[in-house]
């Protein structure tokens, strides 16, 4: 193990090191406390001054102005109504293509592949004008499913690149198996590979909620207002109508901050394995 | 028999048969979608980049007009300027991360705890830190801002000031990238190989030489991931320019992807030929890269057969 393992030094030592831990997470999370801090804050703290100082009293009502006052409620919603669709859709698509990326030899296999993976790393700046006329075209501009289904489709290809890389370290022999029995295709992916598949799609799943829910800028460039509009998007507004209202702002970042923190918590083994996963096999 | 033979000499080849039209078939969704919302627009935006069209009206040739006047454009240098900027800088998040990484690997009480404690900003938006970072460095009363003045006496506002503002965002960019890098170190760390570690050990490795001579080449596969993923974070920044500064004072903190969005779809202006003409550039900026990272995977690729 590298450092050598502390419980091998003096006990000063270890000591420091048992200091030293929550001294540098308080600093690292600095940011963030301050934040939480601020998002409970009464609004005459801020009047008198007080914007970092210990809060005289705790106003968890904050949380309730913020949505009584804002359309923080539908913001909220939007992302939901965006990011779960999303999930299913590039997840669900890219079993398929990661299957079939891994399984078959072709021709175009390789190319394809790379198209993927390439596709993932373009600027989306260079897709910005054709996709907000193609999505103005269909009739869904500023709709929540115009915004859905950019998502599906780009994620799409960081999802085949996932899906292939964990299809193809499945052990083949399955598969051959499965044909000289005469089972067909489908069958084999439905009934052989896909049972496999439940810890890469987890993985995967809360990595896209994840990008999906902290999405801003197609938020900015396919919808406008509060009908539509993310969380994310929703919070930009929100900064500029409360310039001076840091508390609710706080709030609303909390708010926004919540689910992916949840999902996080909730499947961190999956998350940290799909990110190490998927970047590169 | 020979209806056995039969069925052996035909089984086969419809099979093979079958093996050929379904790859198609399980690909044929997923690629359709990405064909027309990626791929195809790639080339659509190069095709706009030569027109001179406000997104209503009828799109005028001009060539390379549009090339032409980047030529000329203070803002897009300034632009291009803090693109360089930014991906310099953004590699120091990779040996912090690195830094915070060995730091953290060590087996005692609640570490896990304090591991995923420490990767939290990478799961926050970057909207939301971009409004906590603009609240700290807020003239008057933000955190940094005072405690900038109680260490040098002056007052700086670190966001209104031209020569400043980039580096103030992209520190705000470095705290959930250090958190990435650091949970990619993470993860190699836990496959470093202990026999090898031990063998250095008796002869006679520690520390940096250890770190150098003996880790980090194990650590290969994490560091190529984290630049990876730095150099395309640090090309993408564009959510933080927007809600931190919106490019301004008077334009300085621009980036490419901000300064395109900015002019075809803003206030300023709907020049959607020279926003794609500012996008082509910095496709082709992340076009270098994106070919290094496929070449070297297609190479491991040809390895791993």
């Amino acid at each position: 193990m590298f450092p050598r393992p502390i419980q091998g030094l003096s006990p000063t030592a270890q000591r420091a090191y048992k200091i030293a831990l929550p001294v540098m997470l308080i600093l690292w999370l600095l940011p963030l406390l301050g934040v939480a801090m601020t998002s409970v804050r009464p609004t005459s703290d801020l009047a008198a001054g007080n914007y970092f100082g210990w809060p005289s009293a705790l106003a968890f009502d904050n949380y309730l102005t913020v949505f009584k006052n804002t359309a923080l409620d539908k913001y909220l919603l939007n992302s939901f109504k965006v990011t779960i669709p999303t999930v299913i859709g590039a997840v669900g698509l890219s079993c398929l293509t990661g299957f079939a990326l891994a399984i078959y030899k072709f021709r175009a296999n390789h190319l394809l592949f790379f198209m993927f993976v390439a596709g993932n790393f373009v600027p989306f700046q260079i897709l910005m004008v054709p996709v907000r006329d193609l999505t103005v075209s269909l009739g869904l501009y500023n709709s929540i499913s115009g915004l859905a289904l950019f998502h599906i489709a780009f994620q799409t290809g960081f999802c085949t690149l996932f899906m292939r890389n964990f299809i193809k370290g499945l052990p083949f022999d399955l598969i051959e198996v499965a044909r000289v029995e005469g089972v067909t295709e489908w069958q084999i992916f439905r009934h052989v590979v896909m049972p496999l598949m439940r810890p890469a799609i987890a993985a995967l799943s809360v990595l896209v909620f994840t990008f999906i829910w902290n999405d801003y800028f197609w938020a900015m460039v396919l919808t406008t207002g509060a009908d539509t509009q993310p969380i994310t998007a929703g919070l930009n507004s929100l900064n500029g109508q409360w310039i001076a209202a840091w508390n609710l702002v706080s709030a609303g970042s909390i708010l926004a901050a919540l689910p992916p923190v949840l999902m996080f918590f909730a499947m961190q083994r999956h998350f940290i394995a799909g990110l190490t996963l998927g970047a590169v096999k | 028999m020979a209806p056995i033979t039969e069925k052996h000499t035909a089984a086969p080849r419809k099979r093979r048969s079958r093996q050929s039209l379904a790859p198609w078939l399980f690909l044929a969704p997923g690629f359709a979608m990405f064909l027309v919302y990626v791929i195809v627009p790639v080339f659509q935006s190069m095709w706009v980049s030569f027109f001179e069209w406000d997104g209503l009206s009828p799109k005028i040739w001009i060539g390379l007009g549009n090339y032409i006047e980047l030529f000329d454009d203070e803002a897009f240098y300034t632009s291009l300027k803090n693109n360089v900027i930014w991906l310099a800088l953004y590699m120091l998040a990779v040996p912090a991360g690195l830094m915070i990484a060995l730091f953290l690997n060590q087996t005692v009480r609640g570490i896990r705890i304090y591991k995923s404690l420490f990767f939290f900003p990478f799961v926050i938006s970057q909207v939301v830190v971009g409004l906590i970072f603009s609240w700290f460095y807020a003239p008057d009363f933000g955190l940094f801002y005072k405690l900038i003045e109680w260490v040098t006496g002056s007052q700086v506002a670190i966001l209104a000031d031209e020569h400043l503002v980039t580096y103030g965002i992209i520190v705000a960019g470095l705290w959930p990238q250090i958190a990435y890098c650091m949970i990619l170190y993470l993860t190699g760390l836990n496959a470093v190989a202990p026999d090898q570690i031990e063998a250095a050990r008796l002869d006679g490795a520690k520390g940096m030489k250890m770190l150098w001579y003996v880790v980090l080449p194990q650590l290969r596969p994490a560091t190529f991931i984290a630049l990876v993923v730095t150099v395309i974070g640090a090309l993408r920044s564009f959510d933080l320019v927007s809600i931190m500064t919106s490019g301004g004072p008077y334009g300085s903190s621009r980036v490419l992807s901000y300064y395109m969005y900015e002019q075809a779809l803003s206030e300023y202006g709907y020049r959607m030929g020279y926003g794609a003409a500012i996008a082509v550039v910095l496709f082709a900026i992340m076009m270098i890269f994106i070919s290094g990272f496929i070449w070297k995977m297609w190479r491991d690729e040809q390895g791993a057969r």
